[in-house]
C-alpha cells in the first residue's frame, strides 16, 4: 500500500538548513494500524506530510497504492489527497462556520458528487462515527471528542485507503482519547489502513504496530499485540 | 463553472459570515454612490449655468452709447455720445452679411391703466426682431411688427403679468391701456421664461415712442443678433468691427476705451461654458478619485478577507480543493459581493438624484442627473476591479502549501 525509499527532507530555518528526515524507509501493508512514536522535532510530523502529499521529499521515492507520488502539481496534489487520503489533525481543522454535515459533505464536493448524494453519503459518515443525531451544529458547539469524530467522518466520507491521523487525541482528555482509539480500532478492523501519529504509549500501545522515530531515522519498527480500546472505557 | 453548487456554496458562506460580506458590499456602495450623486451634482450645476443664458438669444451684441474720455478731432472729452436712427440703418448696410436682425430699444418707466386699474411698468419701444432677443414667446396676438414701425401706430404687447395686474380675468386683445395719456390698443400677451420682471414689461414699437418723446429720433442703446455660423471667433471679429465702425461715424479716439460699449453675449456665454466645463472636470477628477478610493477599499478587504481565511482555505486543500477551485470561489464570492452592492449603490445614487430633482436649485444645483452610460460603466469598473483585487490575493493563497496554512492558526 505504503513505500517509503531513502526519503530525505530538510528544512532552511535562516541560513544553516535544517535535516529532519535522514534517510526513511517504510513499507506499510493494507489493513494495517501503524503508530509512528517519537519525542518532538524527531521528524515524525514532516513524515506524515510526506504521507499525505502535503509537503514533498527532496529524495527518495514514494508509492502510494502503486502509483509513485513524485513532482506533483497541486491540482494533481489535490487530487490525490481527495482520493487516496482522509487527513484527522490534532487541532481537527473544521470549518467553523460550516455544521458537522455541511464539513464532512466538502470533500465529496471537491470529487464532484451532486449535493443530494453529498448529503447522504456525509449522513451515513455521521451515524457510523456516532454523532447521527448532532449534524446540525457547527463546531463551536460540540465537545473536542465530538469535533475529532466530525473530522474522522470527514476523513473517511471519500473512502480513502488510508486514514491519515496527526496527533488525534492530542487534545482530548483520556476517556475521550480512549474512545476515540476505540472508533478508529473499529474502522481498522472492517479492513482500512490507518497511520497514526503519536506521542503517547498508551495510544501507541492500542495499535498493531509501532514504529519509533528518533532525529530523522527510524530506531525501532515492532509488530505488537494489539490492546483493544474497549476494554479502557467505562 | 458557474454551476448551481458552486452558487450554494457561495451562498452559504456568505450568509454564514454576513458582517464580512456586508463590509465589502458597503465599500463598494458606497463608491458608487458617491460617485453617482458628485457626478450628478456636477451635472446639476452646469445645467444651472445654461439654464441661465437660455432666457436670451445668445448670438447677440447689445451697444450702449457712453461720455468719451479722450479729446479727439476738435471734440473734448467727456461727451456724451447719443445713437439715432441712422446708426441702425448704417450697422444693417454695412454688415448685411453677418447681420440677423438689429432693433433699436427705449425703455422708460411709465404709468399704465386699464380703466380703474394702474401700475408703473417698463415701457419698452422696439422693432419686431427684439421679440427672439429676449425669446418673448407670444400666446395670444401677435408682436410689435414692421408695419407697426413704419406707421408710427399705437399698439401694445403686453406681459403675462401685465395683464394679469391690469385686466384680472379679462382678456386684454383688442382693449385699450393708457400708456402716459396715450391710449394703446393691446394687440399681444407674451410670457417670457426670464422670470416675473420680464413679464412686468409692455413693448410698443420704437418710431411710436420717438415721436411721442417729442418727434426726436434718438435710441438708447442697439440690439443685433448675427449669423450663428459666424462662430465665436466671427463674433468677436463683429463686435471689434461694430466698434470700430460706430467710433469712426460718432467721431470718437479709436484708442478711447469708452464711448461706445458692446456686450458680447455669446463670449459671455463662451466664458461661463468655459467656468462649467472646469466644474465638470473638478467633478469629473474628484468622482475618479471616489472611484480609486473605492477599488483601494475593496482590496484591503479582499486582502484582509482572504487572509483570515488562509486556515480553511489550507483545510479546503487539505480535503481535496483544487488551487483553480480555490481561485474560482474566491473570485465568485468577490464578484457577486461587488456586482450586487455595485447596483444597490447605482441605485441609490440615482434614486437620491430623483428625489433632490429641483430641490437644490436655490444652490445652483439644476436637475442633477448622471448619464446612465457613466453610472454603468462606473459600477462595471468597480467590479472589474474588484474581481482583479480578489483575483491577486486568492491566487496567493492558492499557491501556498496546506501544511503551512493549517499551521496558520
Amino acid at each position: 500500500m505504503i513505500h517509503l525509499t531513502d526519503i530525505h527532507k530538510s528544512y532552511n530555518l535562516n541560513t544553516n538548513p535544517l535535516h529532519v528526515l535522514k534517510g526513511i524507509n517504510l513499507s506499510i501493508a493494507e489493513g494495517e494500524l501503524v503508530a509512528i512514536m517519537g519525542a518532538s522535532g524527531s521528524g515524525k510530523s514532516t513524515m506524515l506530510n510526506i504521507l499525505g502529499i502535503l509537503d514533498e521529499a527532496d529524495s527518495g521515492t514514494y508509492t502510494l497504492d502503486n502509483t509513485p507520488i513524485v513532482k506533483l502539481n497541486e491540482t494533481k496534489a489535490a487530487q490525490y489527497r481527495n482520493k487516496f487520503l482522509g487527513f484527522v489533525f490534532q487541532s481537527f481543522n473544521l470549518i467553523s462556520y460550516k455544521t458537522a454535515l455541511e464539513n464532512v459533505s466538502l470533500p465529496l464536493y471537491y470529487q464532484g458528487l451532486p449535493r443530494k448524494e453529498r448529503q447522504k453519503k456525509a449522513k451515513e459518515q455521521l451515524t457510523k462515527v456516532g454523532l447521527g443525531e448532532r449534524t446540525h451544529h457547527v463546531p463551536s458547539e460540540l465537545s473536542g471528542g465530538e469535533k475529532q469524530r466530525v473530522a474522522i467522518a470527514r476523513a473517511l466520507v471519500t473512502e480513502p485507503m488510508v486514514l491519515l491521523a496527526d496527533e488525534p487525541t492530542g487534545a482530548l482528555d483520556t476517556k475521550t482519547s480512549y474512545e476515540l482509539m476505540a472508533l478508529l480500532q473499529e474502522i481498522n478492523d472492517q479492513g482500512k489502513t490507518i497511520v497514526v501519529i503519536t506521542h503517547e504509549s498508551d495510544i501507541a500501545n492500542m495499535c498493531k504496530r509501532i514504529v519509533y522515530l528518533r532525529d530523522g531515522v527510524i530506531v525501532e519498527d515492532k509488530k505488537i499485540k494489539q490492546k483493544k480500546a474497549k476494554d479502557y472505557v467505562e | 463553472m458557474w454551476n448551481r453548487d458552486r452558487w450554494l456554496e457561495v451562498f452559504e458562506t456568505l450568509r454564514k459570515n454576513k458582517l464580512r460580506a456586508a463590509l465589502s458590499g458597503f465599500t463598494i456602495a458606497l463608491g458608487i454612490f458617491i460617485f453617482v450623486t458628485l457626478y450628478g451634482f456636477g451635472n446639476g450645476l452646469k445645467n444651472a449655468f445654461q439654464e441661465f443664458f437660455l432666457d436670451d438669444a445668445t448670438n447677440t451684441l447689445w451697444i450702449y452709447p457712453a461720455q468719451t474720455t479722450k479729446p479727439y478731432k476738435g471734440f473734448k472729452s467727456r461727451r456724451n455720445i447719443e445713437f439715432k436712427n441712422d446708426d441702425l440703418k448704417d450697422l444693417e448696410t454695412d454688415f448685411s452679411l453677418f447681420l440677423e436682425g438689429i432693433t433699436p430699444r427705449i425703455s422708460r418707466g411709465s404709468q399704465v391703466s386699464y380703466l380703474t386699474e394702474s401700475n408703473s411698468y417698463t415701457v419698452r419701444a422696439v422693432g419686431p426682431v427684439h421679440r427672439a432677443i429676449e425669446k418673448s414667446l407670444v400666446y395670444a396676438g401677435r408682436y410689435i411688427n414692421e408695419i407697426d414701425v413704419e406707421q408710427y401706430s399705437k399698439h401694445a404687447v403686453i406681459g403675462r403679468l401685465v395683464a394679469k395686474d391690469l385686466f384680472k380675468s379679462e382678456d386684454p386683445l383688442g382693449k385699450f391701456v393708457i400708456i402716459n395719456d396715450i391710449a394703446f390698443k393691446v394687440v399681444g400677451l407674451f410670457y417670457d421664461e426670464g422670470g416675473d420682471n420680464e413679464e412686468r414689461m409692455v413693448y410698443i414699437p420704437y418710431t411710436t415712442q420717438q415721436r411721442l418723446l417729442g418727434g426726436t429720433d434718438r435710441v438708447d442703446q442697439i440690439v443685433l443678433t448675427f449669423r450663428p455660423e459666424i462662430g465665436y471667433q466671427g463674433a468677436l471679429q463683429l463686435e471689434a468691427n461694430v466698434k470700430r465702425f460706430l467710433k469712426r461715424k460718432h467721431h470718437i479716439d479709436p484708442d478711447d476705451p469708452a464711448g461706445i460699449y458692446v456686450r458680447n453675449v455669446a463670449s459671455d456665454l463662451k466664458q461661463n461654458q468655459d467656468f462649467a466645463s472646469v466644474l465638470q472636470y473638478i467633478v469629473t477628477f474628484v468622482g475618479m478619485g471616489t472611484l480609486i478610493a473605492g477599488i483601494i477599499g475593496i482590496s484591503n478587504i479582499m486582502v484582509y478577507v482572504v487572509r483570515e481565511r488562509t486556515k480553511e482555505l489550507g483545510i479546503r486543500k487539505a480535503i481535496g480543493a483544487t488551487p483553480k477551485s480555490i481561485i474560482g470561489m474566491i473570485l465568485h464570492e468577490s464578484i457577486f459581493i461587488t456586482s450586487v452592492a455595485g447596483y444597490v449603490g447605482l441605485f441609490a445614487g440615482v434614486g437620491t438624484l430623483a428625489l433632490i430633482g429641483d430641490k437644490l436649485e436655490d444652490f445652483f444645483i439644476y436637475n442633477p442627473q448622471i448619464h446612465i452610460g457613466t453610472a454603468i460603466f462606473a459600477t462595471f469598473l468597480l467590479i472589474g476591479f474588484g474581481a482583479i483585487a480578489g483575483y491577486v490575493p486568492a491566487k496567493r493563497a492558492a499557491r501556498i502549501k496546506p501544511i503551512v496554512a493549517l499551521r496558520d492558526e
